[in-house]
């Protein structure tokens, strides 16, 4: 039978470098378009982006925040950072158990079984992620106006730190994904995502400044990344208070942040793509 | 690239082994299928279908042994491979929260057909499968046999040369397996060369120009429909005795009437033989049963099933009969 189709092969585009990147961006922004038309399909999920921050801010805001106070700075202010950075990291979880499902459906299968750049898939679930978790960040930032947060710093700085809190979360979506390769089942990754999650959401400077922890704890929570991410853009936002961090990694935040992510990825984009590349589905 | 030559097959299997941890799901599997045909791979659960469809298509690589698909390595050529074959794996990969055109849309897409090129051609395939009134639903809502014909529609959106169907019809209900069977007898009569795993003799029987048997992840048997069925009889019977004081004589009689070797369960109390002659063997057969005063409890006559494959090629049931008490895997639906 003579093809109706005429394929671009690969070993066509192998030739062209610049071509092929174009095609695994192409293939990837596809594949971040499957992503996203679900949230058309599942409004429940869009509905829960906007009621669960919303919950947090008051929770955090209203009923934590009348037994803590911050020298300097009205607790909310100093609170949203944190709920920024931890809707950020969240998202660890969500893309693991989002590929562990892939991966159990045969999704994932399908995919690979296409001429197409190994890391497309891959590369569009985390752009997916992206542009979903932008979307929370947004509704995040309506929530706090409301609330009585602001910046107090330069424009510049304040687009760094939402800069650094996308990189921070395209960072812990490659982290994610990966686990979700490697987890059994959806359940489990979300199981074993959680626990990753809680202790780096949860010891740290998210809702409470640091200075009233035990000395240990607080050498391991000045060098948890949820901790960097969150000083960083409190300091970026103006919204640390009257105390001054002593600890060098609090010191420099913002460095030790774009250090973080940047670590992450470096070592879990490339376990990604080889993961996915031999991956047994199962 | 010696491909274009029609004698060389389409798929081409040499000795290919693959381990997970301590269990072999190949243990060196040979295998040839050429062009324009269609290859039945029959097996029970666990035979290693699954692994070898993995394997060719490109999604696992193989411990030793080499295979071919359209002339290119399946390791070396991967890239190559995948542009030209349409899988359908044992699951239906349907992405459950798009709407089946939306499905075969972004299939087209990653296939870097242009927009409009994608869509008409997931018209076409919905039209095709019967699914156009369903396709702008989100798959989710689909029944179990039209996920697995949309699954079908997607590995042919690029009208690939070779298509692996992997138990294609496991679980369906009769009637979607019908539909399936006729939708895949449609497409072959394009050209497209077909590798289908399954676990019913009968769909193999019907669908395949030949079959190769696999059990514990080696092929036992490779040969035509005609020319396997042959080997195991056209027809089988199951005869129940009331008591097992006779069951001897009476498998001694069947053996001589049907001059085949029949499978005595003492504890069941059942005979089962495989005959060739149709309704004048039966009637003989019932005719000497009566002429030796033996009373039956029960006859049945049947098509014979993987289970009567295995029973001739190995003199054992497939592995996975051993415990369930299932007599007849023809057309038995996947629990
Ligand atoms: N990813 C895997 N990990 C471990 N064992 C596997 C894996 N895939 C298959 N097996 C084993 O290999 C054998 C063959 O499996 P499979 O190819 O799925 O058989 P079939 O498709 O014929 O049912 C089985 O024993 C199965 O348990
Ligand atoms: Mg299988």
């Amino acid at each position: 039978m003579s093809q109706a189709i005429a394929l671009p092969t690969p070993a066509a585009t192998a030739a062209n470098p610049l071509r092929s990147l174009r095609w695994a961006l192409a293939d990837a922004l596809v594949v971040a378009g499957r992503h996203l038309t679900h949230l058309r399909s599942v409004p429940e999920k869009l509905a829960g982006m906007i009621v669960q921050p919303v919950i947090f801010v008051l929770l955090f805001g209203y009923v934590f925040g009348s037994a803590v106070t911050v020298p300097g700075v009205n607790y909310r202010e100093f609170l949203m950072p944190g709920i920024f950075a931890l809707t950020m990291a969240g998202t660890l979880v969500a893309a693991a158990t989002g590929m562990a499902e892939d991966r159990q459906k045969g999704i994932i299968d399908r995919l690979r079984s296409l001429p197409i750049a190994r890391s497309a898939a891959i590369l569009g679930a985390t752009l997916a992620n992206l542009a979903e978790a932008i979307v929370g960040l947004v509704l995040l930032v309506i929530c706090g106006l409301a609330v009585g947060w602001r910046t107090h710093t330069d424009p510049l700085r304040v687009a760094a730190g939402f800069g650094l809190l996308m990189l921070f979360q395209f960072a812990m979506n490659w982290a994610g994904i990966y686990l979700g390769m490697l987890a059994r089942s959806a359940d489990s990754a979300d199981q074993i995502g959680m626990t990753i999650f809680m202790p780096l959401a949860f010891v740290g400077n998210t809702f409470v400044p640091m200075q009233g922890l035990p000395g240990w704890l607080q050498t391991v929570t000045n060098w948890n990344p949820v901790s960097a991410i969150v000083q960083a853009t409190r300091q970026l936002f103006g919204n640390t208070g009257a105390m001054q961090a002593t600890a060098w990694p609090m010191q420099h935040a913002a460095w030790v942040s774009l250090g973080w992510s940047l670590v992450i990825l470096a070592i879990f984009a490339p376990l990604c793509v080889r993961r996915y590349r031999t991956m047994a589905t199962k | 690239m010696s491909f274009s030559t029609t004698s060389s097959p389409a798929i081409e299997v040499n000795d290919v082994r693959k381990r997970f941890g301590a269990t072999w799901a190949l243990r060196g599997v040979d295998l040839a299928v050429q062009p324009g045909t269609i290859l039945g791979l029959l097996g029970p659960n666990g035979a290693g279908k699954t692994t070898i469809v993995r394997i060719l298509s490109t999604l696992l690589v193989p411990d030793a042994g080499s295979a071919r698909v359209a002339g290119l390595d399946v390791v070396r050529q991967a890239d190559e491979v995948r542009a030209r074959i349409g899988l359908a794996g044992q699951y239906a990969a349907v992405d459950e929260l798009l709407s089946g055109r939306r499905n075969l849309e972004m299939v087209g897409r990653l296939y870097h057909l242009a927009r409009a090129e994608s869509q008409r051609r997931a018209s076409e395939l919905l039209d095709q499968f019967s699914l156009t009134d369903a396709g702008d639903r989100l798959a989710r809502t689909y029944s179990g046999g039209m996920r697995r014909r949309l699954d079908l529609a997607a590995s042919l959106v690029a009208r690939p040369q070779i298509l692996f169907l992997d138990e294609p019809t496991t679980g369906l209900d009769p009637r979607a397996r019908q539909e399936m069977w006729q939708a895949i007898r449609a497409l072959v009569q394009g050209g497209t060369t077909l590798l289908l795993t399954t676990q019913y003799l009968d769909e193999a029987d019907q669908l395949a120009d030949e079959i190769a048997v696999i059990d514990r992840g080696t092929v036992v048997a490779n040969d035509t429909p005609r020319a396997l069925k042959a080997s195991i009889g056209g027809e089988q019977l199951d005869l129940v005795l009331p008591d097992d004081a006779n069951l001897p004589y009476a498998a001694a009689l069947l053996e001589r009437i049907t001059d085949r070797v029949p499978a005595v369960d003492g504890e069941a109390r059942s005979i089962s033989v495989a005959f060739d002659g149709g309704p004048r063997t039966l009637t003989a057969i019932v005719r000497a049963l009566d002429d030796a005063a033996i009373a039956a409890e029960d006859i049945a006559v049947r098509k014979p099933s993987l289970d009567d494959v295995f029973m001739r090629l190995t003199g054992a049931p497939t592995s996975e009969t051993m415990q369930s008490t299932s007599h007849d895997l023809v057309g038995r639906e996947a629990a």
